[in-house]
C-alpha cells in the first residue's frame, strides 16, 4: 500500500492532506503553466529570427513577453522546486510523517489554482504589455490592459508562496526525527530552510507594493505619483526588494538539489558541509541587501549605487564558495553520469556562468552600457533557466523512482539532459553577444546586422523546446511502463530513501532515528 | 483530526505558535511598503500632512486606541481563562464587542471624512489616501479578528487546560494588529497636532 494507491478518485486527490500528493497536485499545475510560459517564448523567439517585426505587432510582443515572465517567475519558477519536490522530500527528509499543517499546505495548492485563474483569464482577455515588472507611472497611469486583474493573480499567489514557506520552516523546526540535530541536515533541507524564510520575509512586500499600484490605477492618487509628493523610484525600491530576493527563491533550491545528487553520482561526502550550510544562509541574508543594484541608472544616489554594487559583490563569495565545494566534492570521487548527475553538473556550469555575469552588471560602470540590453536577458537566463530549471529536472529526475515506483528511460534522460544543455547554450549565449552590441531588450525588431546571432538564438529555442517535451514524454511513459524501482535504486544515504518506492501513505512504518550526518558516501564501493 | 504529524499535543502548540509568529513576521512586512509611503510622503509635502492631521477627528481616534487597547487585554485574559477552562466566553464577547465597537466608530469616521477627501488636492490628496489605506488595511485585519474571536466563542466548549492553542494563537494575531494601531495612531492624529 502506497501514498499513490490510497485512492484512486478525483477527489480523493484534490481533498488530500498527503504532503506526496499536494506535491504532485503542485507539479501538474506548474507543469501546464511552464508550458504555457514557454509558448510565449516560442512566439517571442519567432518573431526575432527575422530583424523586421513582421510576426506580430509590438503591442502583441510586449504582452508576450509580460505574460511569458509573469508566468516563469511566479508560477513556474518560484513554486518549482519548493512546492514540488520541497513538499514532497521536507518531511521524507526529516523523518516526519507529514508537514506541520497538512490542511494548509492543501490550501496553498488551491491558492495558487485562484491566482492562476486570475492571471490565466487576464491573458485570454487581452493580456497586460507592463512588463513583469509592472513599473509606475506606465502601469499605474498609461497602460491599457488588465493590469489590475493580473496583479491579482500576482497577489493572491503570492500567498500560496507564503503559507508554504511558513509550512516548511515550522515543519523543519518542530518535526525532525529524533537525533536529527541541524548540522545533520541535508542541504536540501538547509536550503529550502533559507528559501522560505526569504518567502515569508519578501513576498508580503511585493502583495502590498502591488496593491498600491492597483490603487492608485483605480482611485488615481498614491504614493508613486510624484505630483502628490509620491515617488514613482520608491515602487522600484520596493519592487527590488521582493524581486531581487526572488532570485535567491529559485535558485537556492536548486542548490540544494545539486547538492543531494553530486554527491550520490560521486560517492562522495559533500566537500565542507558546514561552509555550504552556511553559504545558503550567507546567500539569505545577503541577498536581501542588494535590491538597488537594479537600479544603477534610474537615478538613485550614487553612493547607494556604490554600497549596492559592494553588497552584490559580496554575494558572488558564498556562492563561489557552493562552485567550488560541489567541484571538490567531485575530485577523486567515482563519478557516474546518470541523468541527474549530467543535469546537476550543467546546473553548476550554467550557473556559474550566469553568477559571473551577474558581476558585470553589479559593476556600476559597466552596468551603465549593459543596462536593459539582451546581456542582462542572458544573465538572469542562464541563472533561472540554466540553473533553476536544470536542477529542478535533475531533481525530478534523481526522485522519480521514490515519487512514482518506477525508473525513467536512463538513455532517454542523459540524451534530454545533454539537448537541454547544448540548446539552451544556443538560445542564451549568443544573447550575451547581442547585449554587449547593444540589442536592447523588450522590442520586436532590432537591427539587420544583429540577425546572425538572433538566428542562432531561435535556432537554440528549438532545441530548447525539444528537450523539454522529452521529458514530458519518457516520464509519463515510465509512469505506466517504466521498470519497477527499489526503495533506494542510487544507493543514497538521505532518510527518504530509507522507506519503499512510492513510500506508503505516512511515509515511514517507524520513526527513523539518526545518529550521524548526511552523505555517508564512500568512493570506493 | 488529521494531526497524525505530531508525536504530542504540546509539539503541535509550538508548532501551531510558531506558525503564528512566523505569520506575523510576514504581516510586519505587509505593511512596510505603506509605512514606506508615509514616510516619503510626509518628507515630501510635510504641510499637507500637517494639515490633514487637523482634519480627521482626534478625539474619535483618541477613543477607539482606548478601546482596542482595552481588548487586548480582554483577549489576554481570554487566554488565561482559556488554560483554566472557564469563563472564556465571557471575555470573548468583550473582545469581540470592544473590537466591532472600533469598527463602528471607524466607519462613522470614514463616512464623515470622505466628502473632503474625495475634494482634496495633491498633498491632502496624498494624506487621506495613505490615511484610507493604512487604517483600512488595518480595519480588515480587525475584522478577521472578530471573525476569528466569534469562531472560538462557538468552539469555546474544547478549551481548558489540556487544549487552548488555538485561543492563544488568535491572541497573537490580536494583539499584532492591536500594535499596528498604537502606530497608526501617532503618525495620522498626533504628530505636529499642536503645531501649525
Amino acid at each position: 500500500m502506497s501514498y499513490l494507491t490510497e485512492g484512486y478518485t478525483l477527489r480523493s486527490w484534490l481533498t488530500t492532506h498527503d504532503h506526496k500528493r499536494i506535491a504532485l497536485l503542485y507539479a501538474v499545475a506548474i507543469t501546464a503553466f511552464f508550458f504555457v510560459g514557454g509558448a510565449a517564448a516560442t512566439m517571442m523567439r519567432l518573431e526575432l529570427a527575422t530583424p523586421a517585426g513582421d510576426l506580430v505587432s509590438a503591442d502583441t510582443y510586449n504582452k508576450l513577453f509580460t505574460i511569458h515572465g509573469v508566468i516563469m517567475v511566479w508560477f513556474f519558477l518560484i513554486p518549482s522546486i519548493p512546492s514540488v519536490l520541497g513538499n514532497f522530500l521536507v518531511p521524507m527528509m526529516i523523518g516526519a510523517k507529514d508537514m506541520a499543517f497538512p490542511r494548509l499546505n492543501l490550501a496553498s495548492w488551491y491558492i495558487y489554482v485562484i491566482g492562476g485563474a486570475f492571471t490565466l483569464a487576464a491573458l485570454v482577455a487581452g493580456g497586460v504589455d507592463t512588463g513583469w515588472t509592472f513599473y509606475t507611472p506606465y502601469s499605474t497611469m498609461f497602460a491599457n490592459g488588465h493590469v489590475v486583474l493580473v496583479i491579482a493573480g500576482v497577489f493572491v499567489v503570492g500567498f500560496s508562496s507564503i503559507l508554504t514557506g511558513l509550512n516548511i520552516i515550522v515543519t523543519v523546526h518542530r518535526l525532525r526525527a529524533p537525533g536529527l540535530t541541524w548540522f545533520r541536515l541535508p542541504l536540501f533541507i538547509w536550503a529550502n530552510y533559507a528559501t522560505s524564510l526569504i518567502l515569508i520575509l519578501a513576498t508580503p512586500v511585493l502583495a502590498m507594493t502591488l496593491t498600491l499600484i492597483a490603487l492608485e490605477r483605480l482611485a488615481g492618487i498614491g504614493i508613486f505619483n510624484p505630483a502628490l509628493g509620491g515617488d514613482p523610484l520608491l515602487f522600484q525600491h520596493l519592487f527590488w526588494f521582493y524581486s531581487h530576493p526572488a532570485v535567491y527563491i529559485m535558485v537556492l533550491p536548486a542548490m540544494g538539489v545539486a547538492s543531494e545528487i553530486i554527491p550520490c553520482f560521486a560517492r562522495r561526502p559533500v566537500f565542507g558541509y558546514r561552509f555550504m550550510a552556511y553559504a545558503i544562509l550567507g546567500i539569505a541574508s545577503i541577498g536581501f541587501l542588494v535590491w538597488g543594484h537594479h537600479m544603477f541608472v534610474s537615478g538613485q544616489s550614487l553612493y547607494a549605487g556604490m554600497v549596492f554594487s559592494m553588497l552584490s559583490f559580496l554575494v558572488a563569495i558564498p556562492s563561489a564558495i557552493k562552485v567550488f565545494n560541489w567541484t571538490a566534492t567531485l575530485y577523486k570521487g567515482s563519478i557516474t553520469f546518470s541523468a541527474p548527475m549530467l543535469y546537476a553538473l550543467g546546473f553548476v556550469g550554467l550557473f556559474t556562468i550566469g553568477g559571473l555575469t551577474g558581476l558585470y552588471l553589479a559593476s556600476l560602470a559597466l552596468d551603465v552600457h549593459l543596462t536593459d540590453t539582451y546581456f542582462v536577458i542572458a544573465h538572469f537566463h542562464y541563472i533561472m533557466v540554466g540553473g533553476s530549471v536544470m536542477a529542478y529536472l535533475g531533481g525530478i529526475h534523481f526522485w522519480w523512482p521514490k515519487i512514482s515506483g518506477r525508473m525513467y528511460p536512463e538513455m532517454w534522460g542523459r540524451a534530454a539532459a545533454l539537448l537541454l544543455f547544448f540548446g539552451f547554450n544556443l538560445t542564451f549565449f549568443p544573447q550575451y553577444l547581442l547585449g554587449y552590441l547593444g540589442m536592447p531588450r523588450r522590442y520586436h525588431e532590432y537591427a539587420p546586422e544583429l540577425q546572425v546571432l538572433n538566428l542562432f538564438s531561435s535556432a537554440g529555442a528549438v532545441v530548447l523546446a525539444a528537450g523539454y517535451l522529452l521529458p514530458l514524454g519518457y516520464l509519463g511513459w515510465s509512469l505506466l511502463y517504466g521498470k519497477r524501482a527499489s526503495a533506494n535504486p542510487w544507493e543514497a544515504t538521505g532518510l527518504e530513501w530509507q522507506t519503499s518506492s512510492p513510500p506508503p501513505q505516512h511515509n515511514f512504518h517507524e520513526t527513523p532515528r539518526v545518529e550521524r550526518g548526511p552523505y555517508g558516501y564512500d568512493p570506493v564501493r | 483530526m488529521a494531526t497524525i504529524q505530531f508525536d504530542s499535543a504540546e509539539e503541535r502548540r509550538s508548532a501551531s505558535l510558531l506558525g503564528m509568529w512566523l505569520f506575523l513576521a510576514t504581516e510586519v512586512l505587509f505593511f512596510g511598503p505603506l509605512f514606506f509611503g508615509y514616510l516619503r510622503g510626509r518628507l515630501a509635502v510635510h504641510e499637507a500632512f500637517v494639515s490633514g492631521s487637523h482634519h480627521i477627528h482626534f478625539w474619535l481616534g483618541t477613543a477607539n486606541t482606548a478601546l482596542l487597547l482595552t481588548s487586548s487585554l480582554t483577549m489576554a485574559l481570554a487566554v488565561e481563562r482559556a488554560k483554566l477552562g472557564r469563563g472564556v466566553r465571557l471575555m470573548l464577547s468583550l473582545t469581540a464587542a470592544l473590537g466591532t465597537a472600533f469598527l463602528c466608530i471607524k466607519a462613522y469616521e470614514y463616512a464623515s471624512e470622505l466628502g473632503e477627501a474625495a475634494s482634496a488636492r495633491g498633498g491632502e490628496a496624498m494624506f487621506y489616501f495613505l490615511y484610507f489605506a493604512m487604517t483600512g488595511v488595518h480595519a480588515l485585519h480587525l475584522a478577521i479578528g472578530i471573525g476569528l474571536v466569534a469562531w472560538l466563542w462557538l468552539t469555546a466548549r474544547r478549551y481548558g487546560e489540556r487544549y487552548s492553542m488555538p485561543v492563544e494563537v488568535t491572541g497573537l494575531y490580536w494583539h499584532f494588529v492591536d500594535i499596528v494601531w498604537v502606530f497608526l495612531y501617532p503618525m495620522f492624529y498626533l504628530l505636529e497636532r499642536y503645531n501649525a
